[in-house]
């Protein structure tokens, strides 16, 4: 049969047509066989420019449709409705990418132009082979599983939850909160973090709609969009989670009378005991044992006083077992969050050899009326610094550590030298390599920090050493070039307070294989569109919120988290989802019966028909891969949209001379 | 449909050779890293045609064979990094294929540099250019790889030997047969 082609060529404004001719590109399309129409358009996927494809079906009778243009990953979409809008199948389309694969990354017009046409080429070949296809839906299970209790987590699983969602939330450590339960204030408005966070983190622990998991893992993720399977390892606390109170008496009755162990909620700048409980608000408010430390688990032999003062309530259970949950949702919200940087790593900053180098969430810390010392900012030495200084930009910007900046340590370094210089009347002394204080209020708040008295150095800090190298608490020189006076600044100072960076968990990379998406090469894990699908990942139904994708502070990671848990509602109250019709399928009077496909799957999507002898393929299962295609040796199973003759068409002709 | 041709490119500019190369990459990960390049703006050869499929694990060694045949002095391959295959192991498929085809096109002297597989996930468009500039200038060195010239001469060969054949058997007897 003789087909009927029409072309498009976009200009995409100037960002194809200034290295790619697309008048020329055009004019060559419309000397190939069976193309009765080619144009070049200014925008392509603006409403005339669809209109124009819509158009020309009707009063041209094409039959098949090439638009040279964008990614097909930005706008194939685009383009199918219009071909269906026309009146012919959307899959009577193939999209041509001439510009990140062509005009963008070429030099060369001539060279750019010539591979323009032939792409074009290799689709006006490939097109004429697409078959009428039908749109593949998938149901979509109603609850959502959101991985990460910190503020991100929380604020996805309670707009989710107060929308009528099913959420499953859980988090590793034995409470949620996250880092943002560790700040003492927030900047720029510097309400109490602890304020605006635990009646959330309340409202998350008694809602109907939300089951929280603490001190559990996500172990394994099977399914796809719609229908994940997961499996989430609870880990034992020693404490029965019902029958807890949180009453903290067990901790009192502990047969170590003091704290003995660093307290992680702390950083180690506090004890704990073996039986604790991570804060004064953790949630669930139940006591955990760590089995490392505790006698009982650690020896068999104690006296058990916790038992004991738990009394009837019987709460405690040294023989917890992890427990294994298994769990189907339908979409997925990661918010796992980030770690600090590890400032030992940039060993002159003396972090972990000079006992008065702090990072700043030790500092959050200290200044916390929850904190160790009750809010009382004081060295290890037991005393009031009289001088800080504070480094920006620690792991951050920089070629030996992290290329990017962090984005809120600025921020967050202003607002410690506000509350240092409330708390103690110390000297402050910031030292910056560009003050960022892009966001609202962010510049007004550093010109009310500037006001207060704080000294502003920009300079990058090159060491840090100790005044007398005798006495390992004794003062620190903080050496930098100061950039504004053009000279060598060593500033005596009593405490440092290094202003850590941001960095993708160490174990980003397991969790993201295991969610089946993508990561930046720093880690974070990546979205599908920088600017348009910030919170979707290439995964259908898995979405992020909060640090996981990249630094960001409370208000953009609260934002975030609201988006993605719309996107998840989105697919939820939509019921179902369109997927790609690209499955595979068995020619049955082709198939041999000779099984080499069945292994091939990693869908389990094959079986074999025993009455017949020969494979079958679960299209509900299979997700279009394509692997037994080029498995099977007699060419009996074929793939929608990626058909051996598709492909073939498409390596002629990118390849034949016309 | 035309028939290919059997010229091999040259440069409108320098009249020097330049190698075409076909690429299969996968949408997920090498054909999401091109886009990226093309989004950072990065720079590289022009000598590139991608093809698209869903997952490495897809190519047929057929669509290798036939882009040799049909005059491409290379090919590429580009899939996810071993563990992050996007439908879980496509690239390991993928791998055994091409480990098995590379015996393969040796045996038939086509030169291993144009012959090559690379793993580049979705955020590694700088390695989508250093991968296109370094096979290009190999696949340059090597010069082309005209195929379908080849397969001319072969053909070539092919009927001297057969008119060969022809001739000596109208000298055998009869009665050998």
């Amino acid at each position: 049969m003789k087909h009927r082609i029409g072309v498009y060529v976009c200009h995409c404004g100037t960002n194809i047509a200034s290295m790619v001719d697309v008048k020329a590109v055009a004019e060559y399309a419309a000397t190939l066989p069976g193309v009765v129409l080619a144009r070049d358009y200014k925008y392509m996927c603006s409403d005339p420019g669809q209109e124009l494809i819509k158009d020309d079906i009707k009063s041209h009778k094409l039959d098949r449709i090439v638009v040279a243009a964008c990614s097909p990953l930005l706008h194939e979409h685009t383009f199918r409705n219009a071909t269906a809008q026309g009146g012919i199948n959307p899959y009577f389309f193939q999209m041509v990418n001439i510009r990140e694969h062509d005009a963008w990354v070429h030099t060369d017009r001539a060279a750019a132009t010539e591979k323009a046409k032939e792409l074009v080429r290799a689709a006006v070949h490939r097109v004429p082979f697409h078959k009428p296809l039908e749109k593949k839906e998938v149901r979509i299970r109603p609850e959502v599983l959101v991985v990460g209790g910190g503020i991100a987590g929380i604020h996805a699983a309670l707009t989710l939850a107060n929308a009528g969602k099913k959420v499953y939330l859980v988090e590793r450590e034995p409470t949620i909160g996250g880092h943002m339960a560790k700040f003492d204030k927030t900047f720029p408005t510097l309400d109490c973090a602890a304020c605006i966070l635990t009646p959330k983190m309340s409202t998350v622990k008694t809602h109907p709609n939300i089951t929280l998991w603490t001190y559990s893992d996500v172990i394994k993720v099977d399914g796809f969009v719609g229908n994940y399977k997961v499996t989430v390892r609870r880990n034992p606390r020693y404490v029965i989670e019902d029958l807890c109170v949180g009453c903290s008496e067990c901790i009192a009755a502990c047969v170590f009378k003091e704290g003995k162990f660093p307290d992680e909620f702390n950083l180690g700048l506090g004890k704990r005991k073996p039986i604790y409980l991570p804060f004064p608000q953790a949630t669930p408010l139940v006591a955990v044992i760590d089995p490392d430390v505790c006698l009982q688990l650690k020896t068999g032999k104690c006296k058990k006083t916790c038992v004991e003062a738990c009394g009837e309530r019987k709460a405690i259970d040294f023989e917890q077992e992890p427990e294994i949950q298994e769990i189907e949702v339908g979409t997925i919200i990661l918010a796992t969050g980030f770690k600090i940087f590890d400032a030992k790593r940039i060993p002159y900053y003396g972090y972990g050899t000079y006992p008065g180098v702090y990072t700043s969430l030790e500092v959050e810390r200290l200044v916390n009326a929850s904190g160790p010392t009750g809010g009382e900012l004081v060295l290890r030495n037991g005393q009031k610094p009289k001088s800080v200084a504070i480094v920006h930009c620690v792991g951050s910007r920089d070629e030996n550590t992290n290329k990017y900046c962090s984005r809120v340590c600025c921020m967050y370094s202003l607002k410690l030298a506000h509350l240092v210089k409330e708390r103690t009347g110390a000297e402050v002394y910031n030292f910056y390599i560009d003050m960022r204080t892009p966001g609202k209020s962010f510049e007004e708040f550093y010109s009310k920090v500037s006001g207060e008295g704080v000294h502003m150095i920009r300079g990058k800090v090159a060491d840090v050493y100790l005044e007398n190298p005798a006495d390992k608490n004794g003062r620190l020189i903080v050496q930098a070039e100061d950039t504004l006076l053009n000279m060598i600044r060593k500033v005596p100072v009593d405490m440092v307070v290094l202003g850590v960076g941001l960095e993708a968990h160490a174990d980003a990379n397991d969790v993201r294989r295991m969610f089946n998406i993508s990561c930046s090469n720093e880690g974070w894990f990546l979205e599908r569109h920088p600017k348009l699908a910030p919170v979707n990942t290439f995964t259908d139904g898995i979405f992020l919120a909060g640090c996981c994708q990249g630094p960001k502070d409370i208000p953009d990671t609260v934002a975030q988290a609201g988006a993605a848990a719309a996107e998840a509602m989105a697919l939820i109250d939509a019921g179902s989802i369109e997927l790609e019709p690209n499955t595979a399928f068995v020619v049955e009077e082709e198939c041999s019966g000779c099984k080499t496909c069945i292994p091939m799957c990693p869908y389990t999507a094959i079986s074999r028909n025993e009455e017949k002898k020969i494979a079958v393929i679960n299209e509900a299962l299979c997700k279009g891969c394509g692997t037994c295609v080029a498995a099977c040796p007699s060419g009996a199973i074929k793939q929608n949209l990626f058909d051996d003759e598709e492909v073939f068409e498409e390596i002629n002709g990118v390849l034949s001379h016309v | 449909m035309s028939e290919p041709t059997t010229a091999t490119q040259t440069s409108p500019a320098t009249g020097s050779f330049e190698p075409r190369i076909v690429a299969f990459f996968c949408n997920w990960c090498t054909y999401t890293a091109a886009d990226m390049a093309g989004v950072s703006r990065m720079k590289y050869a022009p000598n590139i045609r991608v093809i698209r499929l869903m997952c490495s694990g897809r190519l047929d060694p057929q669509f290798v064979m036939a882009a040799f045949a049909k005059g491409a002095d290379g090919v590429l391959i580009g899939g996810c990094h071993p563990g992050d295959c996007h439908y879980v192991e496509g690239n390991y498929k993928a791998l055994r294929r091409v480990t098995l085809l590379k015996r393969m096109l040796a045996d038939l002297g086509i030169e291993e540099d144009r012959f090559r597989l690379e793993w580049i996930s979705a955020s590694e468009g700088d390695k989508v250019k250093h991968v296109v500039n370094d096979m290009v200038e190999k696949v340059r060195a090597l010069g082309p790889l005209d195929l379908p010239g080849k397969h001319k001469d072969w053909d070539k060969e092919m009927e001297e030997l057969e008119a060969h054949v022809n001739h000596s058997q109208k000298e055998i007897p009869a009665h050998v047969h």
